[in-house]
C-alpha cells in the first residue's frame, strides 16, 4: 500500500522551498524502500508554515510544516508516512484554529485537490454550478447572481449581477468575457493562490457567466509576474479542451465558448478594466473614458463582462448552493465572504477567507499574530498601494466595504500589509507617489505629473523647507488628483499619502533644522 | 548641404548596429506567421520574440508593424509601454527585486541597496562581466513571505541580504 503525501506547487510554498522538499522525500523514499505517491497540490494558506507536507492517514491528512529538506530525513525515521508524532506535526489541517475558524467558500477546494484533476474536481463538487446554470435561462442566471450580493472583488465591488445584466442586455453578435488576473496590488495573492489551487472554478466560472451573457470567447489577462500560475492555467486550459468543458459543444450543450490566456507586461494600471481591454487589443494599456461602459462597449467595442479572478470563481458556488446561501454570510451591503490575505510584517501571513464583518484587529491579532519582528504594529495598508494606512485607533473597523469608506479607506482586493513601529511613514507618503509616477498610464495630467510634483513636494516637507507652505501645496496637490483624475490611479493616490500626513504627522517632522 | 527636410535615401542612412541576423529573422518571421491571425496580436507578438530573443531588438519593429498593419510608432508605443519588455538583451540571469509596500514592510529597502552595492549595478543595469541584470518589480504576490525575489522564473520568500548572496551563488 503506497502512501499518499500532498506538497504543494503554490509559488509561495516554491519560494519557501517546497521543490527541494520534494526532491529530498523522492530520495528518502526510495532510500527506505517505501511507495509513495505525491500530489502537487496548491497552498492551505497558512503561508507561515510553507513547505507544508500532509500525508493522508485513515485518520485524515496530517500536517507537517514547515518542512525543509534536511527534515526530511528525520520524519521518515519518526514514521510520518502514518502519520506519526515529529516536532514538525501540526495534526489535521481542518483543525487548526487558523484554518477551523475560516468560512472557505470560494476557496474551499484550495490545498485539498490536485488543481489538475478534473475528477478531483468533480469529486469535490466542481461542475455542479454550471450544470444547474445550463439548465436555467440567462434571465435566471443574473438574477441569481444579482441576488446573492455578489459585488466586484477586485476592488472596486460594483454589483457583479448589474454588470452582468446591462452586457446581457446590449444587443450584439459577439459578446466577451474577460478575466480580470492583473493581481498588481501588493500584499494580495489570493487571486494567484485560487489559479494556482483550483484553476476550474475560475474556467467554470466564466462559462456561467458566458451563458448569462450569450458569449462564445473568453480572455484570461494575467500579469506576467505570476509564471507558476500561467502554467497551471495553461494545462487547465488544455485540459477543459481534451475533457469538452471548453469548444464547440460545452459538455455535449451543443453551445460554444473558448478561452485564451493573455500575459500581461509589467503595467500595474493595466488591473483597472479599460487599460487591461486596451492591453488586450494589443495596444498600450491606457485608460479609456468612461461612458461607455465595457459592459455595452468593452473589448474591440463589444459588450464585455469583466471581472476579476475571485469574482468568476464565486460564481459557480452561487449557482449551485443558490443566492441565498452566498447572501447570508456577511454584513450590511457586504455579502458573502471576502477572502483576504495577511502580509507584510506579520507573524502567520497567509489567507484568510471569511465572511464580512469582522474587525481590522481580529485579522491582525487573532488570525495574525501580531508583528512577525515581534514589535508593535504601527500602520497598516489595506487595498494595494492605493490604499490608506491605518492607525491602531482604526483596527476595530470592519472589514465590510461601507465601513471602510466611512473612515476613507477602502477594501479594494482585501490585501492588508502590517508595518511594525520602525516605518518612516513619510517614506510610505513618499513612496506611493512615486509608485504613481512609474505606474501611471500617462493619459490624464493631474496623474501623469501630479505624482512628480507630489514627490518633490514631500521631499521638501522631508526636507523641512518651507514645511507648512508645503503641506498646503501637498493637500491642494491631492485635491486635484482625486477630483481630475480619469481612474482610481490618480484619484486614490491622496489615500496612502494623505492618511500618512493625517495619522503620523511625526514622522513629517523628524528633520527639525530648518532648511532655506 | 542639402535641405533639412528632405529625406536622406536608404543607402545614405547609417547601418543600423543591431541589424537583425539571419537567425533572428528567421525566428520573427516564424513567430509572426504563427500569431498573425490573433485578435490584439501584438503583445502575444512581442512577449514570443522576447522569449525566443531575450529582447525584442528594435531592428524588428518595422517588419513587426508591417506584418501586424501597425506603424511602427504604435509598435514602438506599446514596446516602451511596458515595463517587462527590454530593447536590449539582458545579462544571463535577470534578478526581479521587489519594491511594493508587503516587502517594504520587512526590509526590502535595505535588501535593494545592499544587492545594488553588491553587484555594483543600478536598476536596469548589467554587471559589466554579463552575469546579472537588476530590475524592480512591483509584486511577486508572495507578501506573506517577503521580501521577495524572482532570479530566472524562480520565485524565492524571506530573502536577506545572506540569502541574497546564496541565491547568486547557486546562479553562477
Amino acid at each position: 500500500m503506497s502512501a499518499t503525501l500532498y506538497i504543494p506547487r503554490d509559488a509561495s510554498a516554491l519560494a519557501m522551498g517546497a521543490e527541494r522538499v520534494l526532491q529530498a522525500v523522492t530520495t528518502e523514499a526510495s532510500r527506505a524502500g517505501a511507495e509513495i505517491r505525491i500530489v502537487r497540490n496548491g497552498s492551505r494558506g497558512m503561508l507561515w508554515l510553507e513547505p507544508l507536507v500532509e500525508v493522508a492517514t485513515p485518520a485524515g491528512r496530517i500536517a507537517y510544516g514547515p518542512v525543509q529538506p534536511r527534515d526530511v530525513a528525520g520524519l521518515f525515521a519518526a514514521g510520518f508516512l502514518r502519520g506519526a508524532a515529529h516536532p514538525l506535526r501540526l495534526g489535521k489541517v481542518e483543525d487548526m484554529p487558523y484554518f477551523a475558524r475560516q468560512d472557505r467558500l470560494t476557496f474551499a477546494r484550495v490545498g485539498e485537490i490536485d488543481p489538475l484533476s478534473l475528477d478531483d474536481y468533480r469529486t469535490h463538487g466542481g461542475l455542479r454550478g454550471l450544470t444547474r446554470a445550463l439548465e436555467m435561462s440567462a434571465v435566471e442566471i443574473v438574477r441569481t447572481v444579482t441576488d446573492s450580493g455578489l459585488r466586484g472583488r477586485g476592488g472596486a465591488a460594483f454589483p457583479a449581477g448589474i454588470k452582468w445584466k446591462t452586457a446581457l442586455d446590449a444587443q450584439s453578435t459577439q459578446k466577451y468575457i474577460v478575466c480580470n488576473a492583473d493581481e498588481g496590488d501588493s500584499g494580495t495573492f489570493s487571486d494567484r493562490m485560487l489559479m494556482e489551487g483550483d484553476p476550474f472554478v475560475l474556467i467554470e466560472g466564466m462559462l456561467i457567466a458566458a451563458l448569462a451573457v450569450g458569449a462564445t470567447q473568453g480572455f484570461i489577462y494575467l500579469r506576467c509576474e505570476y509564471p507558476h500560475a500561467q502554467s497551471v492555467l495553461e494545462s487547465a486550459l488544455a485540459l477543459a479542451y481534451a475533457n469538452h468543458l471548453l469548444g464547440a459543444d460545452v459538455l455535449g450543450s451543443g453551445k460554444r465558448f473558448d478561452v485564451q490566456l493573455r500575459i500581461g507586461a509589467g503595467a500595474y494600471i493595466c488591473g483597472e478594466e479599460t487599460s487591461l481591454l486596451d492591453s488586450l487589443e494589443g495596444k498600450r494599456g491606457q485608460v479609456r473614458v468612461k461612458p461607455p461602459l465595457p459592459a455595452i462597449k468593452g473589448l474591440f467595442g463589444k459588450p464585455t463582462i469583466i471581472n476579476n479572478v475571485i469574482t468568476l470563481a464565486t460564481v459557480p458556488l452561487i449557482l449551485e448552493r443558490g443566492a441565498d446561501f452566498y447572501r447570508d454570510y456577511g454584513m450590511g451591503r457586504s455579502r458573502g465572504t471576502l477572502p483576504l490575505q495577511l502580509a507584510g510584517n506579520i507573524k502567520h501571513g497567509g489567507l484568510v477567507e471569511k465572511a464580512f464583518g469582522l474587525t481590522l484587529r481580529e485579522l491582525l491579532h487573532d488570525y495574525g499574530g501580531g508583528s512577525a519582528s515581534g514589535r508593535p504594529i504601527r500602520a497598516v495598508q489595506v487595498g494595494g498601494p492605493l490604499g490608506a494606512y491605518l492607525p491602531e485607533a482604526q483596527f476595530d473597523t470592519p472589514i465590510d466595504y461601507e465601513s471602510f469608506a466611512g473612515i476613507k479607506a477602502m477594501l479594494g482586493h482585501g490585501g492588508i500589509v502590517a508595518f511594525d513601529d520602525t516605518v518612516d511613514m513619510a517614506q510610505q507618503a513618499r513612496f506611493a507617489m512615486e509608485f504613481c509616477a512609474i505606474e501611471s498610464c500617462g493619459k490624464c495630467t493631474p496623474c501623469r505629473i501630479g505624482s512628480t510634483r507630489g514627490v518633490e513636494v514631500i521631499d521638501r516637507i522631508i526636507a523641512n523647507q518651507a514645511r507648512s507652505k508645503n503641506e498646503i501645496l501637498l493637500r491642494d496637490l491631492c485635491e486635484t488628483m482625486r477630483h481630475g483624475s480619469l481612474c482610481a490611479m490618480g484619484g486614490l493616490t491622496p489615500d496612502p499619502v494623505l492618511s500618512a500626513l493625517e495619522h503620523f504627522p511625526e514622522d513629517f517632522r523628524r528633520q527639525t533644522t530648518a532648511v532655506s | 548641404m542639402s535641405h533639412f527636410l528632405e529625406i536622406p535615401s536608404r543607402a545614405a542612412q547609417p547601418v543600423a548596429a543591431d541589424e537583425l541576423t539571419s537567425a533572428q529573422t528567421g525566428i520573427l518571421d516564424a513567430i509572426l506567421t504563427e500569431h498573425r491571425k490573433l485578435a490584439g496580436a501584438l503583445m502575444p507578438v512581442l512577449h514570443a520574440i522576447q522569449k525566443a530573443l531575450g529582447y525584442v531588438p528594435p531592428a524588428a519593429v518595422p517588419r513587426i508593424a508591417h506584418e501586424l498593419n501597425l506603424s511602427r510608432a504604435e509598435v514602438h508605443g506599446v514596446i516602451s509601454f511596458y515595463h517587462y519588455f527590454r530593447q536590449q538583451p539582458a545579462g544571463r540571469h535577470t534578478i526581479y527585486m521587489c519594491r511594493a509596500e508587503a516587502c517594504q514592510a520587512m526590509g526590502a529597502r535595505a535588501l535593494e541597496a545592499y544587492a545594488k552595492k553588491k553587484l555594483g549595478v543600478e536598476f536596469h543595469e548589467t554587471t559589466p562581466d554579463g552575469a546579472f541584470t537588476l530590475e524592480p518589480v512591483y509584486c511577486l504576490g508572495n507578501c506573506a513571505c517577503s521580501p521577495s525575489v524572482l532570479i530566472d522564473g524562480e520565485l524565492h520568500g524571506r530573502v536577506s541580504a545572506q540569502r541574497f548572496d546564496e541565491l547568486l551563488e547557486e546562479s553562477t
